[in-house]
């Protein structure tokens, strides 16, 4: 497990209560006692750095090696998966998948972000940057799902589109801007969930919907922490006052009415539990279908265009 | 996230040439040309065609009839929500973007007649924040599409933006979602949309409303794309190739309808307008 630097005293803490767990095993000493309170004192000085996350380390969180990607929560949650491939205009990007899925009893068009697992995954699947195809693909199978009433999930994690020479030749931002175009008018529920970072307008390209949902330590945000310090500070080390500036947090976000709930995620992030992780993501994803499947497509339609007509903030 | 002027200083230089009136040098060609024949041919180098970059006043002049532009929603402004701070503050720069160039924001609209047609125009400015996609120049467009669709009105938006306003974060990312949706009930509702991309159309600006177009027209040499040369350079770790996401490389990947001089635009646009 990869230890983040502000988790090394925690990781510490763990070490001296697995060293007594053996010691009193191996040498047959009752140290039950002693390994209660530190567990205890483990557990509260865990709380107390989770409670107050600076932006930074949020991101570290977010961006965590072991952290779920799409393909756990595939398995954890979803049964039936039926990956769907290709854009039918040039080619199948392995960045960006999606299929019929069913979750519980809902059946539904899965759509999401596919980071690895491992670093050769991630080169395969370009560490979840998707190319224009990728987001076309996206765009046939949202349209395949309108066409039989089925609901359109979409998980979000990227951290960004895929900056490239044959990304602008197929037009990157034609692809997502007729997805945004697209997703404001489809007439069955989106429900879009921001599991791990939320990359500008590779993110946004799969991410118009009736419910945004992010889960507790994720971020989300037009440009990432050290994009934006290089540009505005001229220097990517100042990252961290990029992150902390752009208010990129689940709790920042709810607060702004980008995001509609945050989901929440075991002590210690989703990496230290991704099945109590893919459970809460699973309720949280049916609780806003059943109530998204009791409104007419008019409605549906209405309720996205409304909530994107109120975001953004003026004087007049 | 908006273009970073790769080449700092030419522009303050351009700007203080024009303001003594005389002559300038030109960015490409190096000729010095005269200011006055550069008005006089919409603000383009007779020697290499190079486009000046120029305001949204001039664009008004150069497109619309005289006096016909009636502009809309100018009263909004931009305000600091998130207390956005990096080496100056958001609310600084706010103040000194309109202090330099006398704008509200980096987007004007309104309504407008060319050859006699009524038109809703809107005509972006780079010099305000890099032209970049913040709540008012969304909000804008937003009305300014309600009002071109209630009214039946063909829509024009002139580009000139690296994309969005960072110093506003999530909610710029945002106003991509909103002109995009606003778009699509326009287009539902059968409404003309020419978007014209001048340089440069970047970024989050590039991949929401300046590609939803029915008819893009673009400006000769204007750079236009996703992301920006240098973040692409330094992902791929190679140079990249002559002419890349200029407009005649947007033009040859069937991104736009046509590259238009700017001298030729108002003709072309005459021209598409009386069409329908
Ligand atoms: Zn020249």
């Amino acid at each position: 497990m990869n230890v983040l630097e502000f988790e090394s005293h925690l990781h510490e803490m763990e070490e001296n209560i697995e060293k007594f767990r053996i010691m009193s095993e191996k040498d047959n000493i009752d140290l039950n006692k002693q390994i209660l309170d530190l567990e205890k004192r483990l557990k509260t000085e865990k709380e107390a750095v989770y409670s107050k996350l600076t932006p930074w380390q949020t991101v570290q969180i977010a961006r965590h090696a072991q952290r779920p990607v799409l393909e756990d929560y595939i398995n954890l949650i979803f049964t039936d998966f039926i990956e769907l491939h290709g854009d039918r205009r040039f080619s199948d990007d392995r960045a960006l998948i999606g299929g019929f899925a069913t979750l519980g009893d809902q059946k539904l068009m899965l759509i999401g972000h596919n980071r690895g697992n491992n670093v050769t995954e991630n080169i395969e699947r370009n560490f979840g940057m998707a190319l224009p195809d990728g987001y076309r693909k996206a765009l046939r199978l949202m349209e395949l799902a309108e066409r039989f009433g089925l609901p359109i999930v979409t998980f979000i994690d990227t951290p960004g589109a895929y900056p490239g020479i044959h990304a602008e030749e197929r037009g990157q931002a034609e692809a997502i801007a007729r997805n945004l175009c697209e997703m404001a008018k489809l007439k069955v529920p989106i429900v879009c969930i921001v599991t791990g970072e939320g990359g500008s307008g590779g993110a946004l390209g799969i991410g118009v919907g009736n419910v945004i949902l992010m889960l507790k330590h994720s971020i989300y945000s037009v440009i990432s922490p050290e994009g934006c310090a290089s540009i505005l500070w001229r220097d990517g080390a100042f990252a961290e006052q990029a992150a902390e500036s752009m208010k990129i947090t689940a709790q920042s976000l709810k607060k702004l009415g980008v995001v509609d709930e945050i989901v929440s995620e075991p002590l210690g992030g989703a990496h230290t539990n991704p099945v109590a992780t893919a459970k809460s993501v699973r309720s949280a994803i049916l609780k806003h279908l059943r109530k998204l499947n009791a409104m007419k497509a008019d409605g549906l339609i209405e309720n996205r265009f409304e909530k994107y007509a109120h975001l953004g903030v003026f004087t007049s | 996230m908006w273009f970073k002027r790769s080449q700092p200083g030419i522009k303050p230089q351009i700007k203080k040439s024009v303001s003594d009136g005389i002559w300038i040098k030109c960015d490409q060609c190096n000729e010095i040309v005269y200011c006055k024949q550069l008005e006089e041919y919409a603000w383009i180098c007779t020697q290499c065609n190079f486009h000046f970059r120029i305001d949204s006043h001039k664009y008004i002049q150069l497109f619309l009839d005289e006096n016909s532009f009636q502009e809309m929603d100018a009263h909004l402004k931009s305000i600091d929500l998130l207390k956005f701070k990096d080496k100056k503050s958001y609310s600084d720069r706010l103040k000194e973007a309109k202090r330099k160039t006398g704008l509200t924001d980096a987007i004007r609209t309104g309504r407008a007649t060319i050859s006699g047609i009524p038109v809703v125009f809107c005509v972006m400015d780079f010099s305000f924040i890099g032209g970049s996609m913040g709540s008012v120049v969304g909000e804008k467009i937003a009305r300014a599409v309600d009002v071109a669709g209630n009214q039946k009105l063909p829509l024009i938006i002139v580009s000139a933006s690296g994309g969005a306003r960072m110093m506003e974060s999530i909610l710029s990312l945002m106003q991509m979602a909103k002109t995009a949706s606003r778009l699509a009930w326009f287009s539902e509702n059968g409404g003309l949309f020419i978007s014209i991309l001048t340089n440069p159309t970047m970024a989050g600006v590039m991949a929401s409303y300046a590609m939803l177009g029915d008819i893009h027209l673009a400006e000769p040499g204007a750079l236009i794309g996703f992301a920006g040369p240098r973040v692409i350079k330094q992902t791929i770790g190679e140079e990249l190739p002559e002419g890349f996401q200029r407009a005649k490389f947007q033009l040859d990947h069937g991104f736009v309808d046509a590259v238009v001089s700017r001298i030729d635009m108002r003709e072309i646009l005459i021209k598409i307008l009386t069409f329908f």
